[in-house]
């Protein structure tokens, strides 16, 4: 069950996904109080450790970890100086002689919350690195997904757009697999990674055969200014082609359902009602984040590492 | 008179062929004779039952840091470490800080050399002035002043017109040209070999294509020039295949490949060990076989350690700003031991690969155990099992990936120029 | 409280320690018919009384505790359940975080008198969790406890207003409600285990 980090759906089992959605289930319930704060990690030290600036995510996570009582710090150090003077594992250490519970850490390369977690005697969750994973947001897409279809083995989901670059995707691949779905991805070639069917995807260049009968479609953001140019011709090429409309939505599957992490870009992964309106869930999905996040704190803050406790009795 | 009896080893002198229990005297710095039952009267004695009797070791691609990154390595600690592992020569290429661009600076280092380090030293000098790819050096003078070949390595030259005339002008002095061979278009931001392991880990590939497309630039551009070119720590299936090719045309080239490319592969990356960062980087499975069939049939020449020293809080920062490379002297032999174990190749032929081969490309002594040769000589016990600490290393840096791990196989005693300079019990000698 | 790993009604004995029966169906339920009685007693005003129970013992009780009133005074009880693990004082010691479980509170607690339903009281922690989560949901005008089975053992200054029955038990020992798990009508029965047997209570 359960480990003592959080760094990727790759590493969690079935029954891992199935106890936090389980318990993000009953963290909504919370959230439709008139006090929507429980005393559970009263006390308690959660750091935000961003070094990748995202608000959305940040917030999600402060208000997760204050409606359970936490007290929540945000850490967001400046990236010029660590290179300067300090690697990221002198940060990690100089964070963890503060003894905080809880470190959730962003940062835009991958690998830095294995690393971090590595040399911390608190547990770790990794609120996206790199191009690697982003595990609590394909959890609360799971949820998402849960609540809208009452399931998600069997169901097809079909993933559009920068694959290559995104942490969204590789925790989505794996948290729909591991959960029974048949995932497939589509994109420019560019954007396909390299062996990408080892994930256990299939992959696809046609909009229309990747859509076909597809339960669930998730767009991809693009971040256009890096990308225009190198990774497809244009804006507009990718957004005629491989943005999603009502039109290329009739090759779905009727009851279909549109996802996407946010920010939409709109008008280019979306069509602008499609931002906006059903079969669009982007809202839930915001509000699934939260409940996601509570379960996560709740469920993976509870462990420390052999060290930690040695170094509190031995000090008694 | 000075005589030192290795007595009762397995001799391996690739030079000759010979592989035979016996012992070797050496004297006045020379081999003096080999033999069964020598006369050792007057000598001091090294035992040597159970252990190979060997050419000392011979690495044509190392990074000495000295001048300008000592806190990573310096001549005198590098030399320490090669002793330790077995090499009694090696090759530091020109990336220092100045740049190895000048004479006077490949005087600094042989001098440096000989007062800090036990083990011989050879520079490699730049091929173009402050490895910028543009200006070519004076060749000529910079091999007067004891450069061995000429190389900007991991600042690979992506200029094809002036690797054309670097080439060209390298047929004056008729040393080779070492290049690291990656088209740096196509690696792009690439840290990770492209495929499984860089989708997986969510790090930008770095694609085989960038290797197999840059080794055939550069063998065409020897095969047009006639020069002398040395492919350094091929690790492709595709580069393998481009030398192969070009040498049954007649290409005068050779190649070396690292005990990493040998025997790990990108598989090693997945937990994101920035210790596991190389260039080029750790490949798939089928690449590391190429590179092992391509050693033990001879297209690839030397094994080579690319021993690259660089301090932890460089290699604590993340995986994509971290240093690339590792440090190799004392667990290259022992990690090439594998490729015996396997039956893939003999212990004559591995060391053949190590000593004879890589001294034959610098054009030095070296490899040989012919009497009246310089007594360049190590004592290998290839049973011996150990753990490698690296901070107990004589390295001044410990970024490896083999740090902790059981080793089989050890260099117990190093000799150059008939001075024990390294015995396993008593650590480095000299200086 | 926990239902996991404690045998069901139909799953037969416990093979390690004999679990010996200490309030049988029929016991349950007249006990909770004169709880009811006494409840009706003690509040003069059965419209506002909400019978909030703590799961997964305290819902069948409470649901027959409603039934109950209904037919003794002909009003429909407000039934909520109200899940207690965010509220334990034992999370901080805990390294695996206990299961939570569904919390449903169909109207508001403000002025009313609300009942806490339980089904086994011992130190009296989970009595004060859920008064603690109740003040979450509101401010109510009075709050009294249902313990179907009190064994005694209080550690926190908590009194019972309606008790089932007095089991007194060694601290080893475990006292289960079984047959919680299925409809209204399915037998109920509160066991007791020996510490052998290796139940947590």
């Amino acid at each position: 069950m359960i480990g003592r980090d959080l760094l990727g759906i790759e590493d969690l089992e079935r029954e891992d996904i199935e106890r936090i959605l389980e318990t993000a289930n009953h963290m909504r319930e919370i959230g439709e109080r008139e006090v929507k704060k429980v005393p559970t990690l009263r006390g308690r030290t959660v750091v935000n450790l961003f070094f990748e600036a995202s608000t959305r995510t940040r917030v999600s996570f402060e208000i997760a970890g204050k409606r359970l009582s936490a007290d929540v710090i945000n850490f967001s150090p400046a990236h010029s100086s660590l290179k300067k003077s300090e690697s990221i594992l002198d940060t990690a250490r100089t964070l963890d002689a503060m003894d905080p519970d809880v470190v959730i850490v962003r940062h835009a390369v991958a690998g830095v919350p294995k690393r971090i977690a590595d040399v911390l005697d608190a547990p770790v969750i990794n609120a996206g690195d790199g191009a690697h994973e982003h595990p609590t947001q394909a959890l609360l897409d799971l949820l998402t997904v849960q609540q809208e279809k009452g399931r998600i083995d069997g169901l097809t989901v079909t993933i559009v757009g920068d694959i290559v670059h995104s942490r969204v995707a590789r925790s989505n691949i794996y948290g729909f697999r591991k959960m029974g779905a048949e995932v497939r991805v589509v994109a420019p070639p560019p954007m396909i990674p390299a062996a990408v069917e080892t994930l256990g995807v299939k992959a696809f260049t046609s909009m229309r055969e990747a859509l076909d009968g597809a339960d669930v479609v998730m767009a991809l953001r693009i971040q256009n200014e890096r990308l225009a140019g190198s990774y497809f011709p244009s804006i507009r090429e990718y957004a005629a082609t491989f943005g999603l409309d009502r039109a290329k939505l009739q090759f779905a599957k009727d009851d279909v359902i549109v996802m996407h992490p946010g920010p939409v870009n709109r008008g280019v992964e979306l069509s602008h009602d499609l931002a906006d309106h059903r079969p669009s869930v982007i809202l839930d999905q915001v509000r699934n984040g939260v409940a996601i996040r509570m379960a996560v704190l709740y469920l993976f803050s509870g462990r420390r590492k052999a060290g930690r406790s040695e170094r509190i009795q031995g000090s008694s | 008179m000075t005589r030192l009896l290795i007595r009762g080893g397995r001799i391996l002198d690739p030079a000759s062929g010979r592989d035979e229990f016996g012992d070797l005297l050496v004297e006045d710095g020379r081999i003096a004779a080999v033999g069964p039952g020598l006369d050792a009267r007057e000598a001091e004695v090294l035992d040597a039952e159970g252990a190979w009797v060997a050419p000392g070791f011979v690495d044509l691609h190392t990074h000495l840091r000295e001048p300008g990154q000592e806190y990573k390595e310096d001549i005198g600690s590098g030399g320490r470490s090669a002793v330790a592992g077995g090499f009694t020569a090696i090759a530091c290429m020109a990336n220092t800080h100045p740049v190895n661009d000048d004479p006077a600076m490949t005087d600094f280092i042989i001098d440096r050399a000989e007062h800090d380090s036990p083990a011989r030293v050879y520079p490699i000098a730049a091929a173009t002035k402050g490895l910028e790819g543009r200006v070519m050096t004076e060749m000529i003078a910079l091999v007067a002043a004891g450069a061995v070949a000429f190389s900007d390595d991991g600042k690979t030259i992506m200029n094809g017109g002036v690797m054309r005339r670097v080439l060209e002008y390298s047929n004056l002095v008729g040393v080779p040209v070492v290049v690291h061979c990656e088209d740096l278009t196509l690696v792009g931001d690439g840290v990770v070999n492209e495929g499984p392991a860089s989708t997986r880990l969510g790090l930008p590939g770095n694609p085989a294509i960038a290797e197999d497309l840059h080794v055939a630039r550069d063998v065409m551009l020897a095969e047009l020039t006639g020069a002398y070119l040395h492919v350094a720590h091929v690790s492709t299936a595709g580069g393998i295949d481009a030398i192969r090719r070009a040498r049954e045309r007649g290409v005068n080239i050779t190649a070396e490949v690292t005990p990493h490319h040998l025997t790990l592969t990108d598989e090693e990356t997945l937990g994101y060990d920035t210790n596991t960062k190389v260039a080029p980087p750790l490949r798939s499975k089928a690449d590391m076989l190429a590179c092992r069939a391509a050693l033990v049939d001879g297209t690839l020449d030397a094994v080579a350690t690319d021993h690259a020293p660089h301090a932890q809080y460089e290699k604590d920062q993340e995986f994509s700003e971290a240093p690339p490379g590792m440090i190799g002297f004392e667990t290259a032999a022992p990690v090439v031991l594998d490729l015996v174990r396997t039956g893939e190749i003999t212990p004559l032929e591995l060391m053949r690969r190590m000593s004879t081969n890589p001294a034959r490309i610098l054009g030095k002594p070296g490899g040989n155990l012919a009497e009246g040769q310089p007594a360049d000589i190590v004592v290998f016990d290839p049973e011996r099992s150990w753990v490698y600490d690296a901070a107990k290393g004589y390295s001044k840096s410990q970024n490896s990936p083999w740090d902790g791990r059981t080793m089989t196989g050890r260099a117990v005693a190093t000799i150059v120029g008939g001075r024990l300079v390294y015995h396993v019990d008593r650590g480095v000698l000299v200086p | 409280m926990s239902q996991a790993d404690v045998p069901t009604a139909s799953g037969g004995r416990n093979p390690a320690g004999q679990p010996r029966s200490v309030l049988d169906d029929t016991g349950i339920r007249r006990a909770l018919m004169r709880i009811a009685h006494e409840i009706v007693e003690r509040n003069s005003d059965p419209e506002n009384l909400y019978l909030v129970a703590i799961p997964n013992g305290g819902e069948p009780l409470a649901r027959i505790l409603a039934r109950n009133l209904h037919e003794i005074v002909d009003v429909d009880v407000a039934v909520g359940v109200l899940d207690t693990t965010l509220y334990r004082d034992d999370l901080v010691t805990t390294g695996e975080r206990p299961r939570l479980r569904r919390t449903e509170m169909p109207s508001a607690v403000d002025d009313r008198v609300v009942i806490l339903v339980d089904d086994v009281v011992k130190t009296g922690r989970t009595i004060r969790a859920a008064m603690d989560a109740l003040m979450d949901f509101g401010r109510p005008k009075v709050v009294q406890v249902v313990g179907l089975v009190d064994r005694g053992h209080r550690e926190l200054p908590i009194k019972l207003d309606y008790v089932g029955k007095n089991v007194p038990t060694r601290t080893g020992e475990t006292v289960h409600l079984r047959g919680a798990d299925g409809c209204l009508d399915d037998r109920l029965e509160v066991v007791l285990l020996d510490a052998a047997s290796g139940g947590t209570a």
